[in-house]
């Protein structure tokens, strides 16, 4: 039996292959359609209904307790050490303790040698163990639960804690209680088997969702001994997607098929139902919630990666200074070969027991020894603090960021999230924006506008419906039931809906309505009111497009008023009438329909078709009425043109042949077992023929609260954004219009073709014609608008079936190249995939960094693939958020958190491990010069202590404090000048050039501590204790007032940090001053007694800071950047905004 | 443009839907400190703080330096190298064998003249070249345990190659560092008049009280088959050694002072200073050099001339640095804050 399911990982399965061929994509609603293998037998599963016990005894069944908790006391700190252990650096400075542990090599003691590597990995285990603490924390809570669950012997329901619900039981849930484990439904409180459940935890949607009970299990009777003791369920093994199930139930010798209807999963809330029994199909950590909660793919930053380029040039550097030492060593051993012996400082030879040498190996392996030596003296050139630092400063960005009011989505109550914490930086370099329209532009929340119905077109809706008269509420009893939202009414064709007169319009009409009411999966809900006599019906459904449509039909006096498993009623212009669903043919992106077969009560049966158009018309019976389809495409046409999405409705009338050939097809499709979705695909197509048209309805999809405004402020920012969607061409232009993103002076370039070759043509015109203007334009465009916008703006637009030709092509490139050149591309009829590879794209062709956003399944593989994945926690569910790095509620945060938090966050990391690099090289310098007077034996000066204590303690927390906090300009200004953002875009604040500068100056400065005590202290009695403290003390000062130069704004955190750091160092100076034991006893309080101390010190922090210091002032100056700038408006404005205000807003708009 | 400020940063006004009140809002609670708005001050390097900073510099460190020249203009130093001329001139070629034969006579007879009159302490200090003190060999071998108390004699860890004797007996104090002690004696004399010279107190008084122990004594000391230097009177504890206890602060670089002992008493220009000395430690076996120093001092310690210089030159360069700002800032003035420098306003049509 293979180990996984053959299609159940298809998420994880994406992330690794990336790409290429991930055709087991699938769009939003309809996830468990395509490719669907079928349930064989060997990948089976038995459960023998209410019998724990005899189910599957060969299996080894999860049982129902959860474990998200990694550790146990037990294996924490192996299993800890080793996943710390992951990293390259930390396995460095593991290998040089160890090293330091031969006694050949011992530089340090023992404990000075461990102590860094145990304070970081110390440090990480118990942010781990706190972490995991609260897990175990949680996992108790959980497991501990109360489920009612039936006891064999005797049949009844008794109290069970959650860890001990077993596979095969039965068990009761109750209204409101969150469902323990997967269970398939058996009987609910409603007669007919429906129960509705809030998904929230699982998938963040709110809306309720209908699960059925079937019919063969409800109408057992309850109280009965052993009620389904009979059943055996057959279903797949565990896999992580929460919108697919396979199963069938065999009870009293019938076969029942199951399906994703027919599951409660775990972490579900039981609504509007009282009770519900359903039996364990999946436990613990089987369950789906549970194979779900797996982590954000780790990315990495790209100020990492360059970091890591770094890296390896100061590990040349290292390697360079050991090399010098060692060979500096051989030569002077070569040198005094003769006098090792009797030079007291050395003694070769050890005349205590016999006359062998002592430490001494011959020059060679001296020099070997040297080097290693050197490596562990030498070893903080890597900073080590600098991972941890980093760690601490991201984790400080981002609660900065989760708690930042103007990230908060009021109207999805939804804070900012950090998912991903190790690419912050990352956010302030995007050059690319790849956004999904519906739900991220978009508020994906569907308002009906108009409806074409036999060609004519009512788009006339422009009177919001009045609440008396034309109200359609309906009287039950005393009470009022009325749709919880209305829609605007075309008069002309609530007229027509109303006349008495039978004209074949008013039928056609009324068939249209009706269909928008049956033709649905919508669940309406009662709820009350605060008025008694009043009842709104809330219509519930996991399509907003589908609620739009009932919502429309209500308002047009077809209210959907009641559903159940077997029929439905609607309330016909106050009628109230019954009908009948036979059959269901549910939405997949193959076919882009949808239908229902309904019994009317006049005994009629009838097809109800919606979908898309293409596919529409294609089952259209075009021999009559052409008229009324070419009427009906140029409204279709129309509507998109306005940005409105549109559905084809059409409808046959089933004859009693028709109808039972159907239905024995129908039955047997979903009754079979192996290749139930392709037999009921089959079905589907094979009924879904020769409709009549009906007509087409116009779906407003409202754009989200300042989307324009933002994308005017990214692409100010100079990044470029592109729109995938997967609406039609039309739509996409008229949503790019109506959110600014295309301009009526854009040229557009139009690719749409249908074959390689014209692909091929359109892109090279394309080519042509955007060279010709980028020639033709600057002078032009310049005298005519003297602005920053030097040529004239491009945008391309682009669809699904061109891409086909286009992407992993050699076509790429040529579409790369027109794209770069245009400001905005717009794709349209994209599909997942095809996003994923558009992004892939430019990362493959660019450097650039490029940023996904999207709210929708069909968003997961482009979030994953770009370097930067933003989740919309929106309407559409949770797995782009499950993909995400971030997430948040609106499209248009994205300017708060890329030109402020990003801009901040790449400007702080960047600083910090500009100045880690700088501090540790500094101190590795010092520590090199003194060795060039120890006859290159690698002694310090500085005691052991304060060498292992330098980065951890001495000048650690400055730079975590500074790379949190420090802000080079407020968020007023970022916003106001979004320009400003281009900075992180150029690699302003880190690149090569500014790490050799920092380098330099690490030198530099290093010179300026070792020479000057040197050269004052040479010819005196002082000893290696007392100048070891100086440099001690002068290094952390400088490198510390080196920090506080370049700190861009002091509160009181900075200044404590800073000053108290300082202090700190004298204070440890001090306590391991006062230890008797080692041999620098008392030495800091003889050295600070005297002058000369305190005239090097001084002499140091000058000297050491004025190249720096000197550089900063002319080129802030005479240089000045745009941030520099900007922060001197940001100091200087405020005091003339006092006098004449919003100055800076006319001068921006107005510029010269 | 203005609309993004007002709809972007102001946010919290929209979002209509939201009319229905939430009992379990996320909203983030606002503080200054949540939303990085604590009061802060921003400094800018303006012209008038850069050129007010190099000017302070230069103002402070000038006399600073000049200070610190006349200082150690003003200490007498007298350097005598003897280890090259106190050797007889038979055994000029073969150093070492004259400095390891215990039969030979060591003693030296070297004539100084006081330059300028020293008024007192006169600090005595002899001089090593190119000893490293530093080595790593060298440096590590001691043991402090055992240095201060006699009941943990046997602590010896560390101490090699100079733990323990052949037989295995502990050696007091152990450690290259006590063996190689410094054994070159001085006597001064001015005619026929001795010069006392004060040998208490040359050592800290921390490493007296609680490095070296009152009970600990010499044992089985400079006994093994190679000698590295002076012998210690066994019958003193090592809290009383103090040639032992200044020897044993090592020394930060290879050329190096330690303190002999104090002439209490002003010696006058053009007085002749007969040394009498024992030329006992061997510092021809690598070359290193030895030298007698008698110098006065200054509150910044003995001669050199380097901080003072140095103070003058960073001074001086302060002093010109803020000149050339100054002229630099009159010829090219920038308006500071002035968005016309940005750079997407700077394009070549712009102005």
């Amino acid at each position: 039996m293979p180990p996984t399911p053959p299609f159940g990982h298809w998420l994880s399965k994406h992330i690794k292959t990336g790409k290429s061929n991930c055709t087991h994509d699938r769009e939003g609603e309809s996830v468990e359609e395509m490719g669907q293998p079928e349930l064989a037998d060997a990948d089976a599963r038995l459960i023998i209904v209410g019998d724990p016990g005899r189910t599957d005894p060969h299996l080894q069944l999860a049982g129902n307790a959860v474990r998200t908790a990694k550790y146990s006391p037990f294996t924490f700190l192996p299993r800890n050490l080793f996943e710390q252990f992951h990293r390259v650096a930390y396995v460095y400075f593991l290998v040089i303790a160890v090293l330091n542990q031969l006694p050949q090599l011992a530089v340090f003691g023992r404990g000075a040698s461990v102590l860094p590597l145990a304070f970081v990995l110390l440090v990480t285990a118990v942010k781990d163990a706190y972490e995991d603490w609260r897990r175990h924390r949680s996992d108790r809570i959980e497991n501990n639960r109360a489920a009612s669950v039936v006891d064999p012997r005797d049949g009844q329901f008794r109290p069970k804690r959650w860890k001990d619900v077993r596979v095969g039981e039965v068990l009761k849930v109750f209204a409101d209680e969150t469902n323990p484990c997967d269970m398939v439904l058996l009987a609910t409180s409603d007669p007919t088997g429906v129960a509705y459940v809030q998904t929230i935890n699982l998938d963040g949607e709110s809306n309720l969702k209908t699960r059925y009970a079937k019919q063969e299990t409800t109408s057992r009777p309850i109280g009965d001994e052993h009620p389904f003791a009979a059943g055996l369920i057959r279903c797949e093994r565990p896999n992580r997607n929460i919108y697919g199930f396979l199963a069938n139930m065999e009870i009293d010798g019938k076969r029942v098929s199951l399906g994703p209807s027919n599951i409660i999963l775990r972490g579900c809330e039981l609504k509007n139902t009282a009770w519900a029994i359903g039996v364990a199909v999946y436990a613990g950590s089987e369950t789906k919630v549970m194979l779900n909660s797996s982590g954000a793919p780790s990315k990495r930053s790209r100020l990492e990666t360059h970091m890591n380029r770094e890296t390896l040039l100061l590990s040349a550097v290292l390697i360079t200074l050991c090399s010098v030492v060692s060979i500096c060593n051989g030569i002077w051993l070569g040198k005094h070969r003769n006098d090792l012996e009797l030079s007291q400082f050395f003694r070769k030879r050890d005349y205590s027991d016999s006359d062998e040498n002592y430490n001494y190996y011959g020059i060679g392996m001296q020099v070997f020894f040297t080097f290693l030596m050197s490596v562990i003296v030498f070893q903080i050139m890597i900073p080590i603090s600098l991972y941890i630092s980093m760690e601490l400063a991201r984790l400080g960005q981002a609660y900065f960021m989760i708690r930042d009011t103007n990230l908060y989505d009021e109207s999805s109550n939804s804070k900012f999230q950090c998912r991903a914490l190790n690419i912050n930086e990352d956010l302030g370099q995007i050059k690319y924006v790849f956004s999904d329209k519906t739900g991220t532009l978009t508020e994906n929340k569907m308002e009906f506008q108009c409806a074409s119905i036999r060609g004519r077109d009512y788009s006339s809706g422009k009177v919001p419906l009045q609440d008396n008269g034309g109200t359609h509420s309906d009287l039950v009893g005393d009470q009022i039931w009325k749709p919880k939202m209305s829609v605007k009414t075309d008069p002309e064709l609530v007229a027509l809906l109303r006349s008495k007169v039978e004209t074949e319009q008013g039928k056609q009409a009324r068939e249209f309505f009706l269909a928008l009411a049956c033709c649905n999966t919508i669940v309406p809900l009662v709820v009350e009111t605060a008025d008694q006599t009043q009842k709104l019906i809330d219509y519930q459904g996991e399509s907003p497009d589908e609620q739009a449509l009932v919502y429309a039909a209500a308002s047009y006096g077809f209210v959907l008023i009641e559903r159940t498993s077997g029929h439905i009623v609607i309330d016909v212009l106050g009628d109230r009438q019954r009908y009948d669903v036979l059959g269901l043919h549910e939405f997949d992106s193959d076919r882009k329909r949808m239908s229902v077969i309904i019994g009317c009560p006049d005994k009629t049966v009838k097809l109800y078709v919606k979908g898309a158009d293409i596919s529409m018309f294609g089952v259209i019976q075009k021999t009559i009425n052409l008229d009324i389809i070419r009427a009906t495409e140029t409204s279709i046409n129309a509507y998109s043109s306005l940005g409105l999405r549109t559905l084809v409705i059409g409808m046959r009338k089933l004859s009693r042949n028709d109808f039972e050939e159907w239905q024995s097809a129908y039955e047997n499709a979903s009754t079979e077992l192996i290749g139930r979705g392709r037999l009921l695909r089959a079905v589907a197509s094979n009924v879904e023929r020769d409709l009549h048209i009906l007509g087409a309805s116009g779906i407003e999809d409202k754009l989200q609260q300042g989307v324009p405004q933002a994308i005017e402020s990214i692409r100010q920012a100079g990044i470029k954004v592109w729109v995938l969607t997967g609406d039609k061409q039309e739509t996409a232009i008229s949503i790019g219009f109506s959110c600014k993103l295309l301009t009526s002076e854009m040229t557009q370039i139009v690719i749409n073709s249908n074959s390689r070759e014209s692909c091929k043509k359109s892109l090279q015109d394309a080519v042509a014609l955007s060279s010709k203007l980028a020639a033709i334009s600057p002078d032009s465009e310049n005298i005519l608008r003297g602005t920053g916008s030097s040529r004239i703006a491009l945008a391309l637009v682009i669809d699904g079936n061109s891409l086909v030709y286009i992407l992993e092509t050699e076509l790429e490139e040529e579409l790369f190249k027109v794209a770069t050149v245009c400001d905005v591309v717009l794709c349209c009829r994209v599909a997942p995939l095809q996003k994923a590879g558009i992004v892939a794209l430019m990362k493959n062709q660019t450097d650039d960094m490029t940023l996904a956003i999207g709210d929708g399944a069909n968003d997961v593989s482009m979030i994953q693939m770009a370097d930067v994945g933003i989740g919309i926690s929106g309407q559409e569910g949770r797995q782009a958020v499950m993909a995400s790095d971030f997430a948040m509620g609106q499209f248009r945060f994205l300017v708060p958190l890329l030109l402020v938090h990003g801009h901040w966050n790449y400007q702080r990391m960047a600083y910090m491990i500009l100045y880690n690099f700088y501090r540790n090289a500094v101190f590795v310098f010092i520590l090199f010069w003194y060795v060039l007077y120890t006859a290159y034996s690698l002694t310090t000066a500085i005691s052991e202590w304060s060498s292992v204590l330098y980065s951890v303690i001495y000048t650690a927390l400055p730079t975590i404090v500074v790379g949190i906090l420090d802000k080079d300009l407020s968020r007023r200004t970022l916003i106001k000048y979004p320009q400003l953002y281009r900075a992180g875009q150029r690699d302003e604040r880190y690149n090569l050039k500014l790490f050799i500068l920092t380098m330099m100056d690490s030198i530099w400065q290093s010179v300026a501590i070792f020479y000057i005590p040197y050269l004052a202290y040479r010819q005196s009695v002082v000893d290696g204790s007392s100048l070891g403290d100086l440099w001690t003390l002068a290094v952390v000062i400088l490198v510390n007032i080196h920090l506080a130069m370049d700190v861009f704004q002091w509160n009181w955190i900075t200044h404590a940090s800073i000053w108290g750091c300082i202090v700190a160092t004298v204070i440890c100076v001090i306590i391991i001053d006062s230890i008797w034991m080692l041999p620098g006893y008392w030495a800091i309080f003889h050295i600070m007694g005297t002058g000369l101390f305190w005239l090097c010190l001084l002499g140091i922090i000058i000297a050491g800071i004025l190249p720096r210091f000197t550089t900063k002032a002319l080129t802030e100056y005479f240089m000045p950047n745009d941030i520099q700038i900007a922060r001197e408006l940001e100091k200087y404005q405020n005091i003339n905004a006092a006098t004449t205000s919003e100055i800076p807003m006319i001068t921006l708009s107005q510029p010269l | 443009m203005n609309n993004v400020n007002g709809s972007v940063v102001g946010s919290s006004s929209g979002s209509g839907d939201g009319s229905a009140p939430r009992r379990n809002s996320k909203r983030p609670k606002y503080s200054r400190f949540t939303q990085q708005e604590l009061p802060a001050c921003k400094p800018i390097l303006t012209p008038k703080w850069v050129i007010s900073v190099f000017t302070l510099i230069g103002v402070v460190f000038v006399p600073i330096g000049i200070a610190s020249l006349m200082a150690s203009n003003d200490v007498v130093e007298i350097v005598d190298r003897y280890d090259n001329v106190c050797v007889p001139p038979n055994m000029t070629n073969d150093k070492v064998a004259y400095i390891q034969n215990n039969e030979t006579d060591k003693s030296c007879r070297r004539t100084l003249e006081v330059p300028k009159h020293m008024s007192q302490p006169i600090y005595v200090y002899y001089q090593l070249d190119n000893f490293y003190q530093n080595h790593r060999r060298y440096v590590k071998s001691r043991n402090d345990a055992q240095l201060r108390k006699h009941s943990q004699e046997n602590e010896t860890s560390g101490c090699d190659p100079e733990k323990r004797t052949k037989d295995g007996a502990p050696i007091v104090p152990c450690g290259l560092i006590a063996w190689s002690l410094f054994n070159d004696t001085y006597i001064f004399a001015i005619g026929n008049k001795n010069l006392t010279v004060n040998k208490k107190g040359i050592s800290w008084k921390s490493d007296r009280d609680h490095k070296f122990g009152k009970d600990v004594l010499p044992k089985n000391f400079q006994s093994g088959p190679l000698i590295g230097g002076g012998k210690l009177d066994d019958t003193k504890p090592l809290s009383e050694q103090e040639d032992l206890i200044v020897w044993m602060r090592t020394a930060a670089l290879p050329t190096f002072r330690k303190l002999y002992g104090r002439i209490e008493q002003d010696l006058n220009a053009g007085d002749v200073i007969t040394v009498t000395l024992e030329n006992n430690y061997n510092t021809y076996s690598f070359s290193g050099k030895k030298k007698l120093v008698l110098s006065t001092s200054s509150w910044l310690g003995g001669k050199n001339d380097f901080l003072g210089i140095a103070y003058l030159a960073v001074g001086g360069l302060c002093f010109f640095l803020a000149v050339a700002f100054t002229i630099v800032y009159l010829v090219k003035p920038r308006k500071l804050g002035d968005p016309s420098y940005l750079s997407w306003n700077r394009n070549p049509a712009g102005h």
